[in-house]
């Protein structure tokens, strides 16, 4: 195995695309690392990202935020600006691994790793987040959610790679949350995980919402109809019965050894309900 | 296949060696530079046994290429101590028996000592989940924890 590390992402884009072997990205590694280990995959290179600058920055854009791929989670939760934006994007983010990890995992290795479970993606696709992929003709944005294509694929090409992603900027009145069931408190895989983001207006009205669900299907879910019961309501206990069955409704999952499908049904209607109620809550919205 | 030459910091030390793409960190401490301290308990990020900084940051020594470390600083159990002198968290971890085998050991300082030197007051639960990724299978983590909060107290007021 040969390891490159370039400093720019247009040496990154031509390494990647003159290989003729396969060539993994490496960004905080602990994915990677671990398949490398296993013998899982065995690559004839790994192109190490951490050494282009630019990819290691959290910068403001637009009003949003712009999370370079190199950033680990742990400089995520360090940004107070950025949480107070994006509580619940970050929050899931936090949620990845321990100390340890958190010093190295990246969001975009999290969603590039397209685990059905990683913590990181319901939030940003309620977030509507985009993610800005670099190749050999350019850089073209692509939204988060059509990044995984189901367990362990993605739909980008061999020579591309994301170098940041786009969490766009929080109208007046918003919030976000995600939460996820696992058995233990810490250091577990998500049995279920779901994300809701929304605006209120002035009157606790809600303007706009988006829901995903994690966990519960060959890749992330966007749970358009609970959105749209969302919007338009004041979010009372009626409404978040309607989205806690809309989101069971729509939860596809397996039965497996961490939890049966009726379960994980069950659990995402709860966990609708919660972070519904906890996003209305960041909003400003009355509890 | 032709080496890697990496020139590196270890515990203020210039250091450099020659390593394979594919050696971890943690393989190169351990079996290139002699450096034992740093244990290899899973190798999968879970037990937290290989524990280290990188430019002050707590990692996993397993879960890094030797390549990696190259131009950063990078932090050690060895480095802990001064000489003969313990550092307040090993003196501690001896007073509260907050070892038996370890194995787990090790990990857990250079983890704790991350922790105060971010939070020099944390809370029992603030220790408990920055600790969360170090696990031990002998001690049942109450003298572990007893340990760093006293420690953490006494160096409050030596400061
Ligand atoms: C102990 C432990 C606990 C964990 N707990 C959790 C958890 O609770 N929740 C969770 O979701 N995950 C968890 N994980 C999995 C992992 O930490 C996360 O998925 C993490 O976010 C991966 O990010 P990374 O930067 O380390 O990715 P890497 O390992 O560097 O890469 C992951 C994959 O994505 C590709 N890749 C990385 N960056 C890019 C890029 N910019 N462009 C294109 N491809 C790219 C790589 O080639 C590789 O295939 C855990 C892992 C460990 C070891
Ligand atoms: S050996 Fe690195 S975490 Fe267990
Ligand atoms: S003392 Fe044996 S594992 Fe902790």
């Amino acid at each position: 195995m040969q390891y490159l590390s370039p400093n720019t992402v247009e040496d990154a884009v031509q390494l990647l695309a003159s290989r003729t072997g396969e060539c993994r990205v490496l960004a905080g590694g602990t994915d990677l690392l671990v398949r490398l280990r296993s013998g899982m995959t065995e690559p004839d290179s790994v192109l190490d990202i951490k050494r282009i600058d630019e990819l290691r920055r959290i910068t403001r854009e637009d009003g949003g935020w712009r999370i370079g791929a190199a950033v680990p989670g742990a400089e995520m939760s360090e940004n107070a600006d950025l949480v107070s934006d994006w509580p619940g994007v970050v929050e899931a983010v936090g949620l990845i691994g321990s100390t340890q990890i958190q010093g190295r995992a990246t969001m975009a290795g999290n969603l590039c790793n397209a685990s059905p479970a990683a913590d990181s993606v319901p939030a940003l696709v309620a977030a509507d987040a985009v993610a800005r992929v670099a190749g050999p003709d350019g850089v073209r944005d692509v939204a988060v959610f059509d990044v995984p294509d189901g367990p362990g694929k993605t739909s980008l090409g061999r020579d591309e790679f994301i170098t940041s992603i786009f969490l766009p900027a929080r109208p007046a009145r918003s919030g976000d949350a995600y939460l996820r069931f696992i058995p233990r408190t810490e250091m577990d895989i998500a049995v279920v995980g779901c994300a809701v983001s929304l605006t209120l207006d002035a009157a606790g009205t809600c303007t706009a919402a988006r829901v995903a669900l994690g966990a519960v299907g060959p890749k992330v879910i966007a749970v358009k109809e609970a959105a749209d019961i969302l919007t338009g309501s004041i979010i009372d206990a009626a409404t978040l019965d309607r989205v806690a069955q809309a989101c069971s409704a729509a939860a596809n999952p397996i039965d497996d050894k961490r939890g049966t499908a009726d379960y994980r049904k069950h659990v995402a209607g709860v966990l609708a309900r919660r972070a519904t109620a906890i996003a209305k809550t960041r909003a400003g919205g009355a509890a | 296949m032709s080496k890697i030459h990496v020139t590196t910091t270890i515990n203020g030390d210039p250091t450099e060696y020659l390593c394979e793409a594919e050696d971890t960190l943690l393989d190169v401490l351990r079996d290139r530079l002699g450096m034992t301290g740093s244990k290899e308990g899973c190798g999968t990020g879970d037990c937290g046994a290989c524990s280290i900084t990188v430019d002050g940051r707590l990692v996993c020594a397993c879960l890094m290429l030797g390549a990696e470390a190259e131009g950063r600083e990078i932090g050690t159990i060895e480095g802990m101590a001064k000489g003969d002198t313990l550092h307040p968290l090993q003196q501690k971890f001896i007073e509260h028996a907050a070892l038996q085998c370890g194995i787990c050991t090790p990990g857990i300082l250079v983890a704790a000592k991350s922790l105060l030197e971010r939070n020099p007051d944390p809370t029992e639960e603030e220790a408990r989940y920055w600790l969360a990724g170090n696990l031990c299978r002998c001690t049942g983590y109450d003298k572990i924890i007893r340990a760093v909060l006293d420690a953490a107290q006494d160096m409050r007021e030596a400061s």
